[in-house]
Formats: structure tokens, sequence, C-alpha cells
């Protein structure tokens, strides 16, 4: 196990806080959400991160990729984590760069990988239909029709949905609404007719939307995989998306506790700065304690996804359970020990709570992920 | 690398045939070997393993051959716990000496005093005990008050210990003494005495699990030779901080499900199954299953953090942040498993003793009991956290 970073790693880690530090720091975020901006990241920026191998992280060089793998995703995911920063690193990179590069043909592979690399194509996973994660519940459905498919449905929570170049859409060509079997992954161009676009304003001020499909029509060429056979790909590239975010969170935990621990040294009450107190620093004390946990789960989570462990499902749901956890408790806490300037927008620490909830909540809360690995383990 | 694995090759070789089969067996609580002058072995293979093992000093692997000691490196030592893993052999010794006093001695001792005591140790034949704890002095370690004069050519000890674990049967101590009334930190001195000693009595004390593993211990003008001081007079508190250091490690592995986790009975998922039933597969009660589940993931992730401060310690990154949460975290997890055995298991885990109890059964109520000195002994939870927010945090004191 590589619960150390090698040399290379750490530079790559350096370049990345510096990089999310500098050019995505929150007042980014806090601008585009001020200004309700229409494409909900910075675009220059996400190039900007393409030219520095970002986007080609885990994509091959030879599709143009810097082939850094997942520990190297992860290092730069907890530094964009820190500063909350907008990008398509999750629906891009982590979703549909991982859909295209595990279940695409040789055509959709050269195509799409080498323009995720270069920053000029964006995607996004058109999977949930109702509050609660849930990967097996496809009611979606995609009717051939000839050599064409038709897609009928409704879609919801499609992480940057509305700015996307490339939908990949989850359907269910057999079976009935709750079998794991019957699945299918398809490339949908979101221009196509019947596709209606909604987006959704998120309290973490990140993009979402809502999408209808209503007798889409895509030709055979755009299935992505094995007919009936999407939900084995699913399966990895959620997990590669949980570790993934839970890695962010890492770096926004970290963060929130960073931040708070100043505050402590700094706040003054009855004459004396109030991390002084007992009460205060026992509760600093065992969240840091939690949050070195989080840190080994993560790294953990990461490299087994590097060295494709059998175990790859059991670590993504213990990292995104612990990672859901920890960010809910860290942020209350943090907000808490702000006492009423937490409360304010003008501090951050209500934004930190804000996308931990959405981050949370993307791609299954605890509940679902301590459940999964019960099943995952047999009892 | 080619030495290591000839170091791997030989061990193999030497461990088969030197470890009697018997020892290769779960070993029986009663059946562990603390050594000493009254030392008993219901198991004489026990004896055998023992002396075989100190025969190469591999009770303690890493201490210099001249003290007694394997002479290993750390490279070394990881190989032959492997080896002996592998072949799931007993400790051949339990020891206060080699898990607390040892390193203190070997980094603070003189050379005559290591030379007298080390080789006994590795060989167990020398019991010792910890002299620490006093019953105005307990997470206020360095408010002790035993007394300690210097005599001209002995010191007179007056006082009295408590907790001071197996008193009734060890043959020495190691005691931490105030030779300073006038000041606290700087008044302590490390003191090392026979308690064949005229002047010392322990009284063993019934704990809730019904064990006396604890005793008081009185000193009353015990005369202790001069060349028995550790260190220098009045500098005991560094030494005594050191071994601490050494206690906490010892204790906060229990949290992995190790030693006396569950006494033999089975995964926590498994015993669940046993005790409260299944359905199709799964444990019957969605509560039940949930509360095992986390406690699965807590205890894994904080094995994976067990195993990064290892990592990075070899990295030469030193002994991270994340070792000083051990103690508590660890403890607290393993009282945590304990009361959810209680709730797995129902009324069978609290059976006290005879009939309607199988031995299993009774060995959970007794290390459920016994769990909760876990996070009081060798540095409570309370005093861990304090250290965390003062030391690594930085925060300020009230």
């Amino acid at each position: 196990m590589a619960l150390v970073l090698t040399e290379e790693q750490q530079l790559l880690r350096d370049t990345a806080t510096q990089f999310f530090q500098e050019r995505l720091p929150v007042a980014n975020l806090r601008k585009l959400r001020d200004t309700r901006d229409a494409v909900g990241f910075d675009r220059d920026a996400w190039k900007e991160m393409a030219d520095l191998g970002f986007a080609g992280i885990m994509i091959s060089e030879k599709y143009g990729g810097t082939d850094f793998g997942p520990v190297g995703l992860g290092l730069v995911l907890e530094q964009a984590g820190r500063t909350l920063a907008a990008s398509p690193l999750v629906s891009t990179v982590l979703l549909g760069g991982s859909a295209v590069q595990l279940a695409g043909n040789a055509t959709q592979r050269q195509d799409i990988l080498s323009a995720i690399a270069a920053g000029d194509h964006l995607m996004a996973l058109a999977l949930e239909e109702g509050p609660h994660h849930n990967p097996t519940k496809i009611t979606t459905k995609a009717v051939a029709a000839g050599s064409s498919y038709r897609i009928t449905g409704s879609k919801t929570f499609v992480l940057d949905g509305h700015v996307a170049d490339q939908l990949v859409v989850v359907a269910r060509t057999s079976g009935d609404s709750t079998d794991r079997s019957g699945i299918t992954l398809f490339l949908v161009d979101p221009k196509t007719d019947g596709v209606k676009i909604t987006r959704t304003l998120m309290v973490d001020s990140r993009n979402a939307a809502n999408i209808e499909f209503d007798n889409v029509t895509v030709p055979g060429s755009a299935v992505l995989g094995s007919i009936d056979g999407g939900n084995d790909v699913l399966d990895q590239v959620l997990d590669i998306a949980r570790i993934g975010l839970s890695a962010e969170m890492l770096g926004l935990v970290q963060q929130t506790f960073d931040v708070t621990l100043a505050y402590l040294k700094e706040r003054k009450q009855f004459g004396k700065v109030i991390g002084s107190f007992q009460a205060l620093q026992h509760r600093m004390a065992v969240l840091f304690a939690e949050i070195e946990l989080c840190r080994s789960v993560v790294l953990d989570a990461l490299s087994a996804l590097e060295e494709r462990r059998n175990e790859v499902p059991q670590i993504a749901s213990l990292a995104k359970a612990r990672l859901s956890d920890i960010s809910t408790l860290m942020t209350n806490e943090g907000l808490q020990m702000h006492g009423g300037m937490g409360m304010t927008d003008q501090f951050d620490v209500g934004l930190y709570m804000k996308r931990a909830r959405v981050a949370a909540a993307s791609f299954g809360d605890s509940n679902f992920h301590r459940e999964r690995y019960a099943a995952l383990e047999g009892y | 690398m080619e030495a290591l694995e000839q170091f791997r090759q030989e061990t193999r070789t030497w461990l088969e045939e030197n470890c009697p089969p018997s020892m290769r067996t779960p070993m029986p609580e009663e059946e562990t070997v603390w050594g000493g002058r009254n030392a008993t072995y219901p198991n004489p293979d026990s004896k055998l393993w023992l002396d075989r093992m100190a025969s190469r000093g591999w009770t303690a692997p890493t201490w210099p051959k001249e003290y007694g000691g394997g002479g290993l490196s750390k490279e070394e030592s990881r190989v032959l716990q492997q080896e002996l893993r592998r072949i799931k052999a007993r400790p051949a010794l339990s020891s206060f000496g080699i898990w607390m006093l040892g390193p203190a001695l070997l980094e603070f001792a003189n050379e005559e005093q290591k030379k007298e005591h080390l080789p006994k140790i590795v060989r167990g034949e020398i019991r010792w005990c910890q002299g620490y704890s006093e019953p105005g002095a307990g997470s206020d370690l360095a408010g002790l008050q035993t007394k300690c004069e210097d005599k001209g050519d002995h010191y007179l000890v007056n006082g009295q210990k408590i907790w001071t674990s197996y008193a009734d049967k060890a043959d020495w101590i190691f005691c931490l003494v105030r030779t300073d009334p006038t000041k606290k930190h700087e008044g302590i001195s490390f003191l090392l005495f026979d308690m064949m000693s005229p002047g010392v009595e322990a009284r063993p004390i019934t704990m809730i699990s019904g064990a006396s593993p604890f005793c008081e211990t009185f000193f009353t003008d015990v005369k202790v030779p001069k060349k028995n001081l550790v260190g220098e007079l009045n500098k005991g508190w560094t030494i005594a901080k050191r071994l601490l250091q050494h206690e906490r490690e010892m204790i906060s592995g229990m949290g992995l499900g190790g030693v006396g986790a569950g006494g033999g009975i089975g995964s926590l998922e498994q015993v669940a199954k046993d005790y409260f039933g299944e359905t199709d597969g799964k444990i019957a009660s969605p509560s039940l299953r949930d509360h095992i589940t986390r406690q699965k993931m807590d205890s894994k992730a904080f094995a994976l953090t067990m195993m990064r401060s290892a990592e990075e310690a070899k990295a030469g990154q030193g002994p991270g942040a994340a070792s000083s949460i051990f103690k508590y975290y660890g403890t607290e997890l393993n009282k945590r498993r304990y009361e959810l055995l209680l709730e797995l298991m129902g009324t069978q885990a609290l059976g006290w003793e005879g009939d309607g109890f199988n031995d299993g059964e009774i060995n959970v109520t007794r290390s459920w009991l016994r769990s909760k000195g876990n996070s009081i002994e060798g540095g409570t939870s309370e005093i861990q956290l304090n250290v965390v927010s003062k030391r690594v945090l930085g925060l300020p004191d009230d």
C-alpha cells in the first residue's frame, strides 16, 4: 500500500496547491454565485487546468493525457476542495472520462479522451432519477427502433448538465425498474431534438441540471459499452467518482479545520483567546483524530484504484461514508466555533458547509454506503 | 535485500526446529508467560520456548547483544515477527521489562545498570512492575508524593503507590519518587528496587471484572542502594514521560481487535448471526447491522492510520502527528467494540460465572468490564486530548 507520497506526487500536489490558491480561491466561487454566471465555472481556468495536465490526469499519453493516475488525481482534487474550486473535474474527468475509458470502443476513446485532455470537451452523467442516489433503480427507457434507439425519461441532479457537450445517459433496455442487469449507457448530444435541460441552482453554488428525454433518437453508434451490460461499468465509474469526491471532501474538511483552529487562536472572550478553553480544545482534538483517519482511508482508496485491487468497492464505500459523515461533523463544529460570525455570508465557513452537504449527497451518502458495505461483506 | 532474505530462511528453519507444536496453538490466558522468580509453567513447553528464544535474545530482538538482546536491525526484527506470525507462535514472554522499562534503561541508564538488569529481563528471570500512580496523583502524575530521602549511603523510601500492575507477583519495581518537595516536575527521580526489600507490601485490589491485576503498594522505610538511581537526581520526569510513550503504544494496539478483543468469539457479523439471527443472509436487525458496519469501518480506518504512521516513520518523516491520537482512538474503539458485543449477544454476554454460559461468553463479559480501564490507564482519554490540543494543535493553556 502506498500511504506515503512519492517525490513526483509531492511536486504535483505543490503545483495544484499553488494553482487553486492563486487562480481559484473561494472568492472565485463567490463571484460566480453573485453574478449568476451562466456557465457556473471559469472556462479560462479550466483551460489552464488542462494545460497543467489536470484534465488528462487519468488519460493515457496515447490520447494526450498525463497518466498520473488516481493518486495524482486525488491530490489535485484535495487542493480543489480546499478552495471550493468550481470546475468540471468531477463531471468530465471522474465520470465522463472514466466511462469512456472503461467502456468506449477505439473510435469513442480516440475522439473523446483526447478532447477531454485538451480541455475542449465537457461531459455529464445523467443517472439519478430521484432525491436519493440509486444506480440500479432506472426507469428511463431506451427502445430499439431499427438500428437506432429512442430514449424517454427524466433525470435529476446531473452535474454540469447544462454546459456539457455530451451526456452519458443511463437507460433501461430490458428488465424492470429494479433489475441490476438490463441497463445500457448512451452517449447523447444535448442538442438532439427532445432533450430539455433545466439548470438547477443548488445550495453549494455549483452546477447541476434536470434533464427530460422525450423520445430522443440516437444512432446505434451512441451505445457506450455493451447492451444491457452497463451496470458493471457504471459501478466502476461511480466508485472512481466516490473516491475522487472523497479526496475533494478531505481538502474541504482539512481547510475548515485549519481555518477554525486559526480562529480559536485569535478570537478573544473573557479576556483570553477562546482556544484556551478545554471545552473547545477537546472537540478540536477529536476532530483532528477523525481527520487523520479520513486521510488514511482516502489515500488507501486512491492506491486501491491505482493497484486495481479487488476490494475497490468496499474501500470506496468506506471512504465515501467516512468523508460524508466527518465533513458534516467538521462543518457543523466549525460553524458553531465561529459563533455568530459563522452565520454570516461574509465568513467562508458557511460556504464549506453548503458544499459539504452536496458532496455528501452525491453518489451515495453515508447511509447508502454503510448498507452497501454490509452487503459486499456478506452480512 | 539478499541478506534479509537469507535471514528469513534461517529464521524460518530455526523456528521450525525450535518452536514446540503446543506453542503454535491459541494461548489460554492462564498460560501467559510473565517469567520472574516465582514463575509457574502450567504447560512445560512454555518454559522450553522461553529459554530457546531467550538464548538467541529474541524475546527482545532489537536490543544490543551485549545486554542479552537479539541485536537485530528493525528490518530483521520485522522479518522475525512475520515468521512468528506465520507459524502462529505464542509470545515467548510477556513483560513490562521488555515493553516499558528496557527501552528506557537503554536510553537513560548507566553501563553497570544495563549489564545488571537487561539480560535478566531478556531471559525472563526478573519480573518488573511499574510504580507510577498514587492515590493523590493520577492524571496529575507529577504531583506524586512518595518520599525518597538521601541517607548518605542509601535512599529511604516512604509512601504509597496504586494501580501497580501485578505488584504482588513482581520481583522488582521501577518507581517514581519525590526527591525535592519544593519543586514539581524537577523534583522527581527514577528509582529501581527489589520488592523483597523490608518495608514493601503489595495488596491486590478487586476490580469490577472480578480480577485483581492491580495492587496498592505501600513503602515503609524501604532502604534502596544509591546505585539504583537511574539518570540524575531530580531528572526522573524525562525518563517517566519516555516510558509512558512506550506504554501508550502498547495499549493503543487494542482497538484493532487483536489481543483479547472478543476473546476468540468470532467476527462481529458472525456473532450477530449466531446470537440474533439472519434473514436471507443478512443480520436480522437493520440497526445492529448498521452498528456493526460503523464499528468495522472505523476499525479499518484506524488500522490504516497505524500503517500510514509506520510507513511515514520508515520513510524518515518522523512519527507523524497522527501517532498522538493512537492511545485515545484505539482505546475508545475497543470500548465501543465491547459495548457492541453486549448488544449483539444480549443476556448471554451478561453472565458472571457457572452454568448457562460458555467460556467465550464469560470472557466477553469480563473483558467488557476490563476494557473500561483502557481509556483511564496510561493517561486518560482526556489527558490524551489535552496533549493533542497543546502539543499538536498549539492551543494555549486556560
